[in-house]
């Protein structure tokens, strides 16, 4: 394996992190949104939202990314493996998403809701003000973990095609006939990244428990 | 449409054959791999230090790797060490192995948890060592981590759909030779995303049956 292999494993690593980030960025707002639906009741909403997070969440990303990348050519919508990629990951993280927002929102005392409606907060203000500030923080850890759960799927692109890190490795492996050394230096890309986020995690979690010992 | 889920019926030997290895392998997989988890948690919550710090170390990292990753470096980088496996054994190896650092610190989260008194009881009447473990320890640490361990389970049912690359005819693997034989990939994939939702439901309703157990009990 020469430098210049190792160098496309990590060209590689940049396509993982950039689809990792929308994701991300995809899934969050996404995951919010769906848990408001959730948590306002919203009629026929409601219980879709819970069909869909319930089949999100017991379908392998891989025969979702198979079933996008197939399915939808055949129905009109041409799509390229990157997005067919990107969208499996957003549609997945989503469900989750909704899942830990949901459980930030039924953590929220009731109480909080009726103070800021007795001082004449509006229902977009007392979400920004009241609501949002306070879910993010319950959320934050539960979130962080979906992150880290998302980098350690990504390698799915590579089944249909994306060259991020796992099929870099696989084609140098391929060209080489020592598939084990790409592979090492796949590990060695992949772990701090995933390390790095669990590290962040376990932080925010001590800080808050120091801080509801505190209060 | 109806048509292509009438092919996909007519399929139905292939499906069936790929659904019960899907079923055969995350069983084993979960089995095998609590028991590891078991012993590995036994380690991770041991006092000598020269036994907790490689256990945590191989957890940790574990934890951090990507399945799909882990399976290719069992199927592919093994054998030029001169481990050959074939893509079942490769495949139900990878499974085990993964899950069961999982487990391990799903167990270990539980264990810390786990009042003194009943140990130092269980002291008192003379268990020690792994009759004390298999006695005392695991059976209220099973049902406080069973709904957890049940989320594992459906976590190793979704990464054995990973093994289809490894070409083990698992139900991905199955739907895909059949989509691309009578091109009807919506039909095929969203038979397998269906199966694979009423698998989850299957372990989500024993998860229950075991938390009534557990309330029974208490």
């Amino acid at each position: 394996m020469s430098l210049a292999d190792v160098l496309t494993i990590f060209h590689g690593a940049l396509t993982t992190l950039l689809l990792s980030v929308a994701g991300i960025a995809l899934g969050l707002p996404l995951g919010l949104g769906l848990a408001l639906l959730r948590w306002g009741k919203v009629p026929l909403l409601n219980p879709a939202v819970a069909g869909y997070v319930s089949l999100l969440r017991a379908t392998p990303l891989v025969t979702l990314v198979l079933l996008l990348f197939f399915a939808l050519p055949s129905a009109g919508i041409s799509l390229g493996p990157v997005t067919a990629g990107l969208l499996a990951l957003t549609l997945n993280t989503a469900a989750f998403n909704c899942e830990v927002w949901r459980a930030a929102l039924l953590d929220l005392p009731k109480d909080q809701i009726e103070a800021a409606q007795s001082v004449g907060m509006g229902r977009a203000l007392r979400f920004r003000r009241i609501v949002l500030p306070q879910i993010a923080r319950t959320a934050l850890p539960g979130l962080i973990n979906e992150m880290s759960l998302l980098i350690k799927l990504t390698p799915v692109l590579a089944v249909v095609g994306v060259v991020d890190i796992t099929r870099a490795a696989v084609r140098i492996g391929a060209q080489t006939y020592e598939p084990l050394p790409p592979f090492l230096v796949a590990l060695a890309i992949y772990v701090p990244i995933v390390f790095a986020l669990v590290s962040v995690q376990r932080w925010v979690e001590r800080r808050m428990a120091r801080r509801e010992a505190a209060a | 449409m109806m048509k292509d889920f009438a092919t996909v019926w007519s399929e139905r030997g292939l499906l069936l054959s790929g659904l019960g290895n899907t079923v055969l392998l995350s069983l084993l997989a979960a089995l095998a791999g609590l028991a590891l988890g078991a012993l590995l948690s036994t380690l991770l919550m041991s006092p000598k230090r020269a036994l907790a710090v490689p256990a945590k170390v191989f957890v940790d990292a574990a934890r951090c790797t990507p399945f799909l990753l882990f399976a290719y470096i069992v199927y592919y980088g093994l054998p030029s060490l001169g481990l050959q496996f074939d893509a079942w054994s490769a495949g139900l190896l990878a499974l085990t192995i993964y899950h069961s650092a999982y487990m391990a610190e799903i167990l270990r989260a539980a264990w810390v948890t786990q009042p003194r008194a009943p140990i130092e009881a269980g002291l008192a009447f003379g268990y020690s060592g792994f009759g004390l473990f298999r006695r005392v320890v695991l059976p209220p640490l099973a049902l406080s981590s069973a709904p957890v361990l049940g989320n594992q389970v459906i976590q190793i049912i979704k990464d054995s759909a990973f093994l289809t690359i490894i070409t083990l005819p698992e139900l991905t693997n199955a739907v895909n030779s059949i989509q691309s034989r009578h091109f009807i990939p919506f039909a095929a994939f969203v038979t397998a995303v269906l199966l694979y939702w009423a698998l989850c439901l299957v372990v989500e309703a024993g998860v229950s049956a075991v938390g009534r157990l557990a309330d029974a009990r208490r």
